[in-house]
């Protein structure tokens, strides 16, 4: 039993989501990190030192540049083979790939893995989290993808050796512009704190409040998919079954009425405080803390007095 | 360019499910159903191209039972030519879908073939890149927005990042995000001839694919419930609040 992971990393930086995933993988199995990309040996020199990791592997060329899933695929189909287990984070990497890769090995994959039972079975949810599933695989090697947010992250201090391999492929899709999302706050997806906001905030000006809010506490900013479809906030920012799934410590909600495809991405959340003036709204029935109330007036009350202290 | 439109029908999307007492899964009897809402997404995308005179035909498949014959309808009342409704009952992964499309690509030998991301029962997020995968076609999942560019396509996909713009050679998968059009409710005319356009019913064993599941389904729970905290009256309060949550969180 062998575990490879695939290492998600962005900018020269080793994503947050990877030690997580390193130390759900860890319980299936000896771990060999994969780090593929262009000029990535800061990122390898950093996966190294996650606690856990047996290995790291290096597979740095121009056609991986920008991670295609036709490149990783092909990469980690060539590396497939002495593995009982192929995991990676169920982020825009992953989950690209270890479909294509599943189909190309005849395998079934188990996507968004939430729970780990041993090495073969899984739970994973459906129906934008109303149900969970648990599955189980009697084949030959399982592939995984697994949402960072539901593990702890594995400790650093190690020094795994870092091994060069063949890189290979070919990337036939052509990489033409990135347009990135400019922000100093937290990262989402593995913020402690996040504030996020609705529709309800009316315009791109007024939404800069829950920025200005997250801001004062140190934290990520979220938001509902209207929120977003109305140009509010940039699509990295929404948060749901079709956004980003979150599980921080602390969730502010902002004038989020709670549909349940958003739910569906906050339902790892420790503590949930909302802020609405219906008193209705399904988010306040769930809430740790509640507060009944018009935005425009509690929120920079919130700046102000958070701001002090 | 010859579209191919894969559409499956799920459990509406408004409809909050219920897991069943004996953990086999979910209640699927008496609730509403409809086309998964990321295909409706790739069904207008097809039908954008063909107003756009880039697409000479519009064909659309779905895997599932005899009722699946609505959301084909749905499709056709779009603007889509051609049904083919590909006959299964029970429980089919995504893989085995795949194949069944890949059998179909065979067979139609289109230029494009459209899904959605993801459909919104299971949430797997996998048959398209399954489908490039088995083709052996360059994939753009998460489409925001499609370009046609001589005999490829610049596609924008939502990322963790934001967005990224890349060049695909036809033929290709493109998966549909939620952003990436309005689709259009069918006019009454438009419902009256869909019932008029040719729709193919065929069994799934025709196709020669082994259906049998690789996963073994234990049980389905259902998630941890919520229950509401308690309320604060005012700003004032709420800050007292958090700030003494913050100071929980610092003391870990
Ligand atoms: C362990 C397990 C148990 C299951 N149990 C049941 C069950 O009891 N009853 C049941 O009905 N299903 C069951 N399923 C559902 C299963 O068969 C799904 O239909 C299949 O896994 C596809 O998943 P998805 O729709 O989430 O795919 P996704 O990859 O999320 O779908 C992406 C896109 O692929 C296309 N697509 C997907 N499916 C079809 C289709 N059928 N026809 C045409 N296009 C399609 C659509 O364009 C869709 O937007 C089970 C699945 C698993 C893994
Ligand atoms: C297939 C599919 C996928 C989806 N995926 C996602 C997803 O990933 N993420 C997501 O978020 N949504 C998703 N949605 C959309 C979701 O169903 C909801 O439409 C959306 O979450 C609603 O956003 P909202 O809370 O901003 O807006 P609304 O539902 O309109 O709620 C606004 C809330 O603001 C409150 N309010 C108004 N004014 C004030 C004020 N002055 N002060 C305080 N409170 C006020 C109102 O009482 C209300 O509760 C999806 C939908 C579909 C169909």
């Amino acid at each position: 039993m062998s575990v490879l992971v695939l290492a998600e990393h962005d900018l020269g930086a080793l994503s947050a989501a990877t030690a997580r995933i390193v130390a759900a993988a860890e319980t299936l199995g000896p771990v060999d990190l994969l780090v593929a990309g262009q000029d990535v040996s800061a990122v390898a020199a950093e996966a190294a030192k996650l606690a856990g990791v047996e290995k790291v592997l290096v597979a740095d060329s121009a056609a991986l540049a920008s991670l295609s899933p036709e490149a990783v695929a092909a990469l980690l189909a060539r590396l497939a083979e002495p593995y009982s287990h192929i995991v990676a984070a169920a982020a825009a990497t992953g989950r690209d790939a270890i479909p294509r890769l599943a189909a190309k090995l005849d395998l079934m994959p188990v996507t968004d893995v939430v729970a780990i039972h041993g090495p073969t079975r899984f739970d994973r949810p459906i129906y934008a989290g109303n149900a969970i599933e648990t599955v189980s695989s009697g084949q030959s090697k399982h592939l995984l993808t697994i949402r960072a947010s539901a593990f702890r992250p594995a400790a650093s201090g190690n020094d795994a050796p870092i091994h060069p391999v063949d890189a290979d492929v070919t990337s036939v899709a052509r990489f033409l512009a990135a347009h990135r999302t400019e922000s100093d706050l937290p990262e989402l997806s593995t913020a402690q704190v996040v504030v996020a906001g609705g529709v309800s905030f009316g315009s791109a000006e007024k939404f800069a409040l829950v920025a200005e809010l997250a801001k004062v506490l140190g934290a990520a900013v979220g938001a509902t998919r209207a929120a977003v479809d109305a140009g509010y906030a940039p699509n990295d920012w929404q948060v749901g079954q079709t956004g980003k799934i979150i599980a921080p410590d602390l969730y502010i909600a902002i004038g989020i009425s709670g549909a349940l495809q958003h739910l569906a991405g906050i339902q790892g959340a420790k503590k949930i405080v909302a802020i609405n003036k219906d008193p209705e709204a399904p988010l306040m029935k769930i809430a740790d803390i509640a507060l009944v109330g018009d935005l425009f007036e509690v929120v920079p009350q919130l700046i102000a007095g958070l701001g002090r202290e | 360019m010859k579209i191919l439109v894969a559409v499956k029908r799920v459990v509406d999307h408004a409809v909050r499910v219920r897991v069943r007492p004996d953990g086999s899964g979910v209640e699927t009897e008496n609730v509403r159903m409809s086309m998964n809402p990321f295909d409706k997404h790739a069904v207008e995308a097809a039908v954008q191209l063909g107003e756009a005179g880039h697409a000479s035909e519009i064909v659309v498949v779905s895997i599932g039972p005899k009722q699946s014959n609505d959301v084909i309808l749905t499709a056709l009342a779009m603007g889509a030519h051609r049904g083919i409704l590909i006959e299964a009952d029970g429980r089919i992964e995504t893989l085995a879908v795949a194949k069944l499309l890949n059998a179909v690509v065979a067979e139609e030998q289109p230029d494009l073939v459209l899904l959605g991301k993801q459909a919104v029962d299971d949430d797997s997020n996998q048959v398209g890149q399954m489908l490039a995968g088995l083709l052996d076609w360059p994939q753009a999942t998460f489409a925001s927005e499609i370009k046609v560019a001589g005999d490829s396509l610049e596609v924008t996909r939502e990322v963790d990042y934001g967005r990224a713009t890349v060049g695909v050679s036809l033929p290709a998968i493109v998966t549909a995000d939620l952003r990436l059009n309005t689709p259009r409710n069918a006019a009454l005319p438009m419902v009256m001839k869909a019932r008029s356009k040719p729709l193919a019913v065929r069994p799934a064993a025709e196709f020669g694919v082994d259906l049998t599941p690789r996963l073994k389904l234990e049980k389905v729970s259902p998630p941890a419930e919520r229950v509401a905290g308690r309320k604060v009256a005012d700003a004032a309060e709420l800050v007292a609040a958090i700030s003494s949550e913050l100071t929980e969180l610092e003391a870990l």
